[in-house]
């Protein structure tokens, strides 16, 4: 995983909600083997609208998306977080996210911070003219007028995209867990294993 | 939350108390996987991760491969048996991945013209892979559905499959609860499809975010395990990763004898463990809503969230009763999308397509729903195209044994080969651009069943009653 630190610059202000993830990357764009190149879909829908914030030069190259609540909705396909990465897209902040969405966005290194709406409308704001900072050490989102937005992550999270961690290689330290598990549900439970058909 | 000892727990902390193989003093913990159904578009790159690492799938015995999502529903097969080739190159191909990825990592895999072939959360339950009390994943959101059977289940991202294919575990942390308590009988014409429409427009797109709704209620009980895979497979909807509803007689009568479920003394074993599976009296969940089956008529949607339902004796909301100006826009927006007025009855909106068909809706109980309606009619004129589409090859042999598909082709349906067709346009099956369709699907978000196609959900009676009138229809008026 990519490691998350700070990012500042432009957002794009999105703010629209409910945005599932048929609208961050149409189905059509799924049908590779690869992970690259999604950004070319990313918003299809949204971009073929006059005047979408994606086609804005004045937010060209954001790194920082703002959007409405529940963003991320919809189908599990972890092309979303391909797609916003390969955008340039490193963090989302919106009042609540899918849950699927925010895990396979961790996964991919883009951290999703949550703040409450009235802080998305006022960073929906300031992102029109001006940059956004996200500071994950501190957890803090500010703005060149003194804005201040603390932020909740999950301590596991925060620390894994800090170190840019590969979630499995952490996993496998625990294969002897694993395999005790293994080992007495075998006894307990033997029916786990699938009759062959 | 889950891991509290000597009191009343609930069915989801049960499963997943069983299944803590360690936790993190953080409280992230390493659940235990027991069944990974893997299908053809979202494994690709999951598999590529594994062979760039040198990794290997720890518990292939516990993992199935089908494909479902980019399969065309017509012919695969010529006369001869040789397969016809897919025309759209990148689907080959996923489908070409798959085929080579399965065996090459040992996995037990269902080719594309195989009888047990169908969409995954068909053939999950089906074949009795899926169990009450285990946990389930797919790198597909609709994994949900396998939650009708008791069973923790939940949708996945490719990294997520990488995971779970190299380690049988994922890293997560337990979910609030929430109780959706569904109580009385259903109304003449009414289907469990209305009931999760009804459930998804109360509490919203992202009522359940967060959590896993656990159904219960008498009206839940009396649903068959078909009825049961519709409801909890539309708990993402609600915003939900998993659904849950508590094993019973009903679903130990329907996984006996299934190919992959445990026989004999080992049946007997795993029966007793799951009757202790229900949640407490007293178990108590984070939140808690209440339906009455009375209030629930037969639903369709107007918008392009799945929370946009209405009664089909209902109209299109007025914008003005929209008291937040961003939901307001967002409505305004979605009319503009669907074409549709405020006010507009909902009686009164033509169709051109009728999808019968998706994981939501493609069983044989759903199929003999739309024949009763389809029997002796036809498909309407204005009607373009009215696919049936069952959700696996054993469906398909069912509905044709008992002439459903007879109903259906004599009415003027075509019958189709098992897959996920239109539901999400990544196979040749789509409504073009400016059509509607009238599909019992799960999700009618903007462009989901083809760019600019405009989608309403709801039942396969419903969506049958619309195919022979031309027009969103009030089944009942067509019934008995």
């Amino acid at each position: 995983m990519k490691p998350f630190t700070q990012v500042e610059g432009r957002a794009y202000p999105f703010g629209r909600k409910n945005v599932d993830t048929d609208v961050i990357i149409p189905a059509h764009w799924l049908k590779t083997v690869s992970r690259e190149g999604m950004g070319q879909g990313a918003f299809e829908t949204v971009r073929k609208e006059e005047g979408n914030v994606f086609d804005d030069p004045e937010y060209e190259g954001a790194a920082i998306l703002i959007a409405g609540d529940n963003f991320g909705c919809g189908s599990s396909r972890e092309h979303a977080a391909w797609a916003l990465d390969d955008m340039g897209v490193r963090c989302v902040i919106a009042p609540s996210y899918s849950d699927i969405f925010s895990g396979n966005a961790f996964k991919n290194g883009i951290l999703a911070v949550e703040l409450p709406q009235e802080a998305i409308d006022r960073l929906m704001e300031v992102a029109r003219t001006d940059p956004i900072t996200v500071d994950l050490e501190n957890q803090v989102v500010t703005t060149p007028f003194q804005d201040r937005f603390e932020f909740q992550i999950d301590p596991f999270r925060k620390e894994s995209l800090l170190a840019g961690r590969d979630e499995i290689g952490l996993t496998l330290e625990s294969e002897g867990a694993i395999g005790a598990y293994e080992e007495r549900t075998a006894v307990e439970r033997p029916w786990l294993t699938p009759a062959t058909a | 939350m889950a891991g509290r000892m000597d009191q009343p727990k609930t069915l989801y902390e049960k499963i997943w108390d069983a299944h803590v193989v360690e936790k993190r003093d953080d409280g992230t913990c390493i659940l235990f996987i027991d069944r990974h159904l893997v299908h053809e578009v979202t494994s690709p790159q999951a598999f590529e991760g594994l062979r760039a690492a040198g990794r290997t799938v720890r518990r292939p015995d516990l993992t199935l491969a089908v494909p479902d999502h980019n399969l065309p529903t017509t012919a695969r097969r010529d006369a001869k048996g040789n397969r016809i080739p897919i025309a759209d190159p990148q689907s080959a191909q996923q489908l070409e991945a798959l085929e080579s990825n399965a065996p090459a990592f040992g996995i037990r895999y269902i080719e594309d013209a195989a009888p047990e072939q169908g969409i995954v959360h068909v053939v999950g339950p089906e074949q009795g892979f899926t169990l009450p009390g285990t946990t389930v994943v797919c790198g597909d959101s609709h994994t949900s559905a396998h939650g009708a059977l008791g069973a923790l289940a939940f949708g996945i991202g490719t990294s997520e499959v990488e995971h779970v294919l190299a380690t049988q575990t994922l890293l997560l942390r337990p979910s609030k609860t929430m109780e959706v308590c569904v109580e009385g009988a259903l109304g003449f014409g009414v289907t469990p499809k209305d009931v999760i429409l009804a459930i998804i427009g109360r509490i919203g797109a992202a009522g359940g975010t967060g959590h896993v709704i656990e159904y219960t209620g008498s009206t839940i009980r009396d649903m068959s395990i078909e009825g049961r895979l519709t409801v909890s497979n539309m708990s993402i909807e609600a915003g939900a990763r998993a659904g849950l509803i508590a094993p019973d007689g009903t679903t130990y009568a329907y996984l006996k004898d299934r190919p992959m479920a445990p026989q004999g003394a080992e049946w007997d074993k795993a029966l007793r463990w799951w009757t202790t599976l229900p949640s407490d009296p007293g178990a108590v969940y984070d939140k808690r809503v209440e339906l009455a089956a009375s209030d629930i008529a037969p639903n369709v949607t107007w918008g392009t969230s799945p929370e946009d339902v209405v009664a089909i004796t209902g109209a299109v909301p007025m914008l003005d009763s929209f008291t937040e100006e961003s939901k307001r826009e967002a409505a305004a927006k979605s009319l503009d999308y669907m074409g549709l007025s405020e006010g507009q009855a909902m009686q009164d909106v033509a169709v051109d397509n009728i999808f019968i068909g998706s994981c939501t809706n493609s069983r044989i109980e759903d199929l003999r729903a739309a024949a009763e309606v389809a029997k002796g009619r036809k498909v309407a004129d204005g009607v373009k195209q009215a696919l049936i589409v069952p959700g696996s090859g054993l469906v398909k042999r069912q509905a044709e044994a008992e002439g459903l598909d007879r109903i259906f082709t004599e009415a003027g349906f075509e019958w189709r080969e098992p897959g996920c067709s239109m539901c999400l346009a990544m196979n040749p099956d789509k409504v073009p651009p400016g059509e509607r369709c009238a599909s019992t699907s799960n999700r009618n978000f903007v462009g989901r069943q083809g760019p600019g196609a405009r989608t309403h959900l709801l039942s396969p009676a419903m969506a049958a009653a619309a195919a022979v009138t031309g027009r969103l229809t009030d089944v009942r008026e067509l019934m008995g």
